[in-house]
């Protein structure tokens, strides 16, 4: 095991990845000569060369349809996306191109491509660059999406997303790309569509993701140390496909659900998890499941309310104290 | 950087008579001399001020980006100084140049980028998000090319509304490879509308050189494609600025035509405060080079001392007066307070925010 940045840990699985197959490379504003502007791709360009990792002219609707192209005769670009928010200006290429020309086709083709970058608020950039677009790409039949909570996520997910025949957004986050996290040296893979309990409680569930399950983790800690409350933390890793068994198990193990993410809360992710639960362990549930999402408005810039804005530990605890009163 | 070309489509050629000394063409030569000083005293304040800026970032106080406009403030100035009643602007994320320009405070500026209630946007858009509809000024935008056809709109209600004026639109060289800006280009000029892009050029997108992101280095040129006019100028001097800008102006507001003019200026700064390897992919030479021999602050005061306009006392009085300005506006936004908790969701909508008797009806936000 090494203790590496998830920064780097992502660095490493479009290394290898890149090695690997000739067919992959990079795309992206910046990721080549400037080695990123948030330096994941750093190095990659100076050991790859020109054809592997290329740089784009600020053109994310004309890169995103050309890598949905090239993947059609067998390339398998992985775009980046400065900060996901700026895939807004590719909407109709992702969404429209990406995820229907399969089925539009009749199943004749598919589009292996991986579209990669931070989405993510807490960083104090105000509401156009703040976005977490997963409950819109999930939103999209054949489009796959992740959102790695750890260094040791974000390379195995990453990996499996290059190697996935499906168009996949991998979102990633700005505040965790310099946090370190133990990850072997050998080669491995995590599986689309393959949540993680990141610790096992007893008394209720909290499912979350992305960094908000790392939040979540922290204030199970303290929950069960100052209020001694037993919580089981599910991370659901992949938000489609969607681990459905580990969060019905988990759930009616405990009898009740928080559930935590960063999107606004109307249409967010959780608001299907939340619909699955009461569907299919309706009669397991103690109590209504709670949520806890960004406070639903565009998202603010100044620093202390956006801390507000955004799930914290506190927020989190509050909500955890709601769900089993 | 380029070396500045001077050109013209065969549209604007007629009107583009060589000229050299811009202090002496009409529009600079009609300036009182109070509004030279004016002039000077805008480009010397938004130095100033992004100065104090940067030094409020370094000491924290200051998140998120910034974006400094450092180098360029010759070419908000000069195109701000001609507006008109009727003309309005809008641009992107370097915007504090043109907020300070249209008449905006320091100190609304300032506690706007600390994030203060008593900034411009009562801190919820940041340095990138200045607005001022008071004074013609749209913002402030952050999404790359996404405000230039908010600029034909604005142009476009003018037309509608039967006002004389024109709206000008700021874009970076790297804003013109983005889809919006491109397919706005062909709108405007299909339905005449009266709006003047105007794409500072300073050689740089970030990282990348105009060189490596545009297969052709002469940008204005693209408006050929659509039949639409265009020229380039240098930046650097504000009198070259507002005659060149002067011309595209008139000529929206009288024939109701887009113009796109690029003009050639530099940034001294990284892209943002966090770029700084911005000598990476430039030479300190370069910069160094700009700075001696095209800084828009000395352009400026040279010339004005040069034509009487100015004495060193009087230049150095009024620098002064910037520098104590912007330093009141730090400490200012020191001193502000934020916004309380319940703002973070006002302002998002009219009705609910104007809906002092409880009329409205269904549920407009969601958290548990
Ligand atoms: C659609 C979109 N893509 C990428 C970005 C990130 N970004 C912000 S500014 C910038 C460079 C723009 O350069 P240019 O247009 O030359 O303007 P300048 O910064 O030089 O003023 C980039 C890539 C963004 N804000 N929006
Ligand atoms: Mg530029």
């Amino acid at each position: 095991m090494a203790l590496i940045t998830y920064r780097e840990a992502i660095k490493q699985a479009l290394d290898e990845e890149i090695q690997r197959d000739e067919n992959v490379c990079i795309m992206g504003e910046e990721v080549a000569q400037y080695n990123g502007a948030y330096k994941v791709t750093e190095g990659l360009w100076e050991k790859h060369g020109d054809k592997r990792v290329i740089d784009t002219p600020i053109s994310e609707a004309a890169f995103s349809g050309l890598a949905i192209g090239a993947s059609m005769l067998g390339v398998r670009p992985v775009i980046e996306m400065m900060f996901m928010s700026f895939s807004y200006v590719a909407i109709d290429q992702l969404f429209n191109n990406a995820s229907f020309c399969r089925y539009m086709s009749g199943g004749l083709m598919n589009v292996p491509i991986v579209v990669r970058g931070p989405a993510n608020g807490g960083t104090n950039v105000g509401a156009t660059h703040s976005h977490t677009p997963e409950n819109m790409v999930a939103n999209h039949p054949g489009l796959k999406v992740v959102c790695p909570s750890n260094a040791y996520d974000a390379k195995g997910l990453m990996k499996a997303a290059i190697r996935d025949n499906d168009p996949v957004f991998v979102m990633e986050n700005t505040l965790l790309y310099g946090e370190k996290w133990e990850v072997p040296e050998e080669e491995y893979i995590v599986e689309l569509g393959v949540a993680n309990i990141l610790k096992e409680g007893t008394d209720m569930t909290i499912i979350s993701h992305g960094r908000c399950a790392m939040l979540s983790l922290q204030a199970a800690k303290t929950l069960e140390e100052k209020h001694g409350i037993s919580v089981e933390v599910v991370d659901l890793r992949s938000i489609r496909p969607l681990d459905e068994e580990t969060i019905l198990n988990s759930v009616k193990k405990t009898g009740r659900a928080l559930l935590v993410e960063e999107n606004k809360p109307y249409c967010g992710v959780d608001a299907q998890i939340s619909h699955i639960i009461q569907l299919k362990a309706f009669d397991y549930l103690d109590g209504p499941i709670h949520r806890v999402s960004a406070i639903d408005a565009p998202q603010i810039y100044a620093k202390p309310l956006e801390d507000w804005q955004i799930p914290n530990e506190e927020r989190i605890i509050t909500g955890a104290l709601k769900c089993l009163s | 950087m380029a070396t500045p070309k001077k050109k013209s489509a065969s549209t604007t050629k007629k009107a583009t008579a060589k000229i050299t000394d811009f202090a002496a063409a009409p529009i600079n030569k009609s300036l009182s001399k109070e509004e030279k000083i004016d002039l000077y005293r805008t480009i010397i304040g938004i130095r100033r001020f992004e100065e104090r800026s940067l030094r409020a970032y370094n000491q924290g106080k200051i998140g998120g980006f910034l974006h400094l406009y450092i180098g360029q403030e010759a070419v908000a100035s000069g195109i701000v100084s001609l507006m008109e009643e009727n003309d309005h602007i809008i641009t992107a994320y370097r915007d504090h140049g043109h907020a300070l320009a249209v008449g905006m405070s320091m100190n609304e500026c300032m506690a706007e980028m600390f994030g203060k209630h008593t900034g411009c946007s009562k801190g919820k858009g940041g340095s990138m998000h200045f607005f001022a509809p008071d004074k013609n000024y749209w913002g402030g935008h952050g999404i790359v090319a996404g405000q230039t056809p908010l600029g034909a709109g604005l142009a476009f209600a003018l037309k509608y509304k039967g006002l004389k004026g024109c709206a000008i639109a700021f874009l970076g060289d790297g804003a013109v490879n983005q889809g919006s800006f491109m397919e706005t280009l062909n709108l405007v000029s299909l339905w005449g509308i009266p709006v003047v892009f105007v794409i500072e050029n300073n050689g740089y997108s970030m990282g990348t050189s105009l060189k490596r992101s545009s297969a052709k280095e002469n940008l204005a040129h693209r408006a050929d494609g659509f039949d639409m006019a265009w020229e380039v100028c240098n930046g650097h001097d504000v009198f070259e600025v507002r005659e060149v800008a002067n011309r595209a102006m008139k000529r929206a507001r009288e024939e109701h035509k887009p113009f796109l003019l690029e003009i050639q200026t530099y940034r001294y700064r990284g892209h943002s405060v966090a770029d700084a390897n911005h000598e990476k992919y430039r030479t300190k030479e370069e910069i160094e080079e700009y700075k001696r021999t095209k800084d828009p602050v000395n352009v400026i005061k040279q010339q004005l001392l040069d034509d009487g306009t100015l004495t060193e006392a009087l230049a150095k009085k009024i620098d002064q007066e910037k520098k104590d300005e912007a330093e009141a506006s730090a400490k200012f936004a020191e001193e502000s307070p934020y916004a309380p908790r319940s703002e973070i969701q006002t302002d998002v909508y009219w009705e609910v925010d104007n809906d002092t008797d409880n009329k409205l009806k269904g549920t407009y936000f969601f958290n548990d």
